[in-house]
């Protein structure tokens, strides 16, 4: 094969190294939290002076992290449940039939993936306080399913539609019902798309900042709403615990996007709109 | 015949049209996504018209009086506006690179965690690596570039590179999905027939990619137009990168005028309404050729 042109290959290049650049600055942005997190003083040098890990234990009792671990724990487990429970069956119906106003159900389970949270989340946690659901857990919980559910739909539709229909006919033809289809078919032919959407679902709640922080108070504050005040406040901890505090966080997300990767492919992650 | 013959029952009536049993399950996500966003938007949509004083337009007057609300209109263009740009501009060359990678796999996995991470720990995050003391100066320090750190954040350019962080690989992800759904036979028969790299790019791939282009450029504009958290973190909030998302909080929090807020986001709902309607008629206009009828 012929060498490719000169013009060809810098361009080539040229591309790698702006990608090389970009990933080498994010892992020196990631690789600043961690080291600064270990570090004992940290001024006018490449690297700390010294290690220690005194800054996790001052952040566990600090930030009282066992209480917000927990309470991340509860909205999350909540959030990837409940959403699991709304959206799968309506994923199913969206796949398998066609109903007048179908579209129109599509658009209103497209647009809250794409309207920004900071912008529905405002009159969203205007109403949850009208109700007084804002500022506990529930309120928390009720604001970030709004974009997981129809994440959820959107994410099973392609999984549903590639289920064979004589599968569903034949259980039918042998006296199923719907709740036991799902039950004995379905969801076991469907578990891969499932945890691919509920492990999604979980990694982005973690992450979900907007939303939680416009309808927590202060007992229903999750890992990022508290990194957030934390940073807000720096000064008066020290930058290290703080950083000890992210590193927590990282870890938690890290985890579990490593197993959501295994189910799913990056590009999934982002919302693909139809032309 | 009889009378039933004529008019099948009810419930087959329905099953005709597509509605029986499995159809009902698609009610409870409809129920929620009303009750809790189409819902709360009308609301704060009605609520805006209801100030704490004044006419029913006294919110918007407000905002579109005082330079210290309107002037957040273009601080935040100013900064989303250049991110979302050269977000897209950047991402167009790697993603069409990328694709011919047999291991993208790595990359993009690489690329998937500022996204997962979020806008709090990028802000934390960068606060540190392009601080005074961080290793961006000090490597700036070292080589010579520059004489005395450079200040990169608490101002306009800590919120833009924290933009260009999240923002990057979430339009690279998803202008990736779009180049690879082009067919690569329809590049290969542009170069059989003579067509440089170059001319390829621009009269094959460009035209096919311009309508996922557009929603790219529109999802990654409305991304970055609602960017707070780094701009309140690793920005000036008070002056130079106080965004439109700020001034909507702190009527909410900090004044309690839930009416004044919601006239806030109405407003910022609108602009981003404005910019992506345009986007998306610019795509009908600008490739009409008979390319664009070709795709499928």
């Amino acid at each position: 094969m012929a060498r490719r042109p000169l013009g060809e290959r810098l361009w080539a290049t040229s591309i790698w190294v702006l990608v090389g650049f970009f990933v080498l600055n994010l892992i020196g942005m990631i690789a600043t939290v961690v080291v600064n997190s270990f570090g004992t003083r940290w001024f006018s040098t490449w690297l700390p002076s010294g290690y220690t890990t005194r800054w996790y234990a001052l952040a566990w009792n600090e930030f009282q992290l066992p209480s917000i671990l927990l309470v991340t724990l509860q909205v999350v487990g909540a959030v990837v449940v409940i959403s699991g429970l709304i959206g799968v069956p309506a994923a199913y119906a969206m796949a398998r039939r066609d109903f007048p106003g179908k579209s129109l159900v599509m658009g209103l389970f497209l647009l809250p993936l794409l309207v920004p949270p900071i912008t529905y989340g405002i009159p969203l946690a205007t109403v949850l306080y009208q109700v007084h659901l804002a500022g506990s857990i529930w309120g928390v919980i009720l604001a970030n399913l709004v974009p997981t559910v129809p994440f959820v739909v959107l994410i099973m539709i392609p999984f549903v539609e590639q289920i064979d229909p004589r599968v569903e006919a034949a259980a039918r033809v042998f006296g199923a019902r719907t709740g036991r289809l799902f039950v004995h078919v379905l969801v076991p032919l469907l578990m891969p798309g499932i945890l691919a959407a509920l492990l999604l679902v979980l990694v982005r709640t973690i992450a979900m900042f907007e939303l939680t922080f416009l309808t927590a108070g202060p007992t229903s504050q999750t890992l990022v709403v508290a990194l957030y005040y934390a940073v807000f406040a720096a000064g008066v901890r020290p930058g290290q615990s703080i950083d000890a505090m992210a590193v927590v966080y990282m870890i938690t997300t890290m985890i579990w996007l490593l197993i959501a990767l295994r189910f799913v492919i990056p590009t999934q992650i982002v919302p693909r709109a139809k032309r | 015949m009889t009378e039933a013959a004529h008019l099948p029952p009810l419930r087959l009536r329905l099953r005709n049209r597509g509605l029986d049993g499995t159809t009902l399950l698609v009610l409870p996500a409809v129920f929620f996504i009303v009750a809790l966003f189409v819902y709360p938007f009308l609301y704060g949509l009605l609520l805006s018209f209801a100030p704490k004083e004044g006419g029913w337009l006294a919110n918007y007057a407000t905002f579109f009086s005082d330079p210290f609300l309107y002037d957040t209109i273009l601080t935040t263009l100013l900064i989303a506006v250049p991110a979302t740009l050269l977000n897209v501009v950047l991402s167009i060359p790697v993603a069409m690179r990328v694709r011919l990678m047999r291991h993208q796999k790595l990359l993009t996995t690489i690329l998937v965690v500022p996204i997962t991470l979020g806008t709090v720990l990028i802000a934390e995050g960068l606060l540190t690596y392009l601080g005074p003391r961080g290793w961006v100066n000090r490597v700036l320090l070292a080589a010579g570039l520059v004489d005395s750190p450079i200040r990169l954040v608490h101002n306009y350019w800590g919120v833009m590179l924290s933009l260009v962080i999240s923002g990057f690989p979430f339009t690279f992800l998803l202008t990736l999905s779009y180049v690879t759904g082009i067919d690569p036979a329809l590049e290969h028969a542009g170069r059989m027939l003579g067509a440089r790299a170059r001319e390829r790019f621009w009269r094959i791939v460009l035209p096919l990619l311009a309508p996922g282009l557009a929603i790219t450029l529109a999802l990654s504009f409305v991304q970055a137009f609602s960017v707070f958290p780094s701009a309140v973190l690793l920005g000036a909030p008070a002056g130079p990168t106080r965004v439109i998302s700020i001034a909507a909080y702190q009527a909410a929090f900090e004044a309690y005028d839930y009416s004044m807020a919601s006239a806030i986001a109405m407003i910022m709902a609108g602009v981003q309404v404005v910019i992506v309607v345009a986007l998306l008629a610019a795509r009908g206009l600008a490739f009409r050729g008979p390319a664009s009828s070709g795709k499928g």
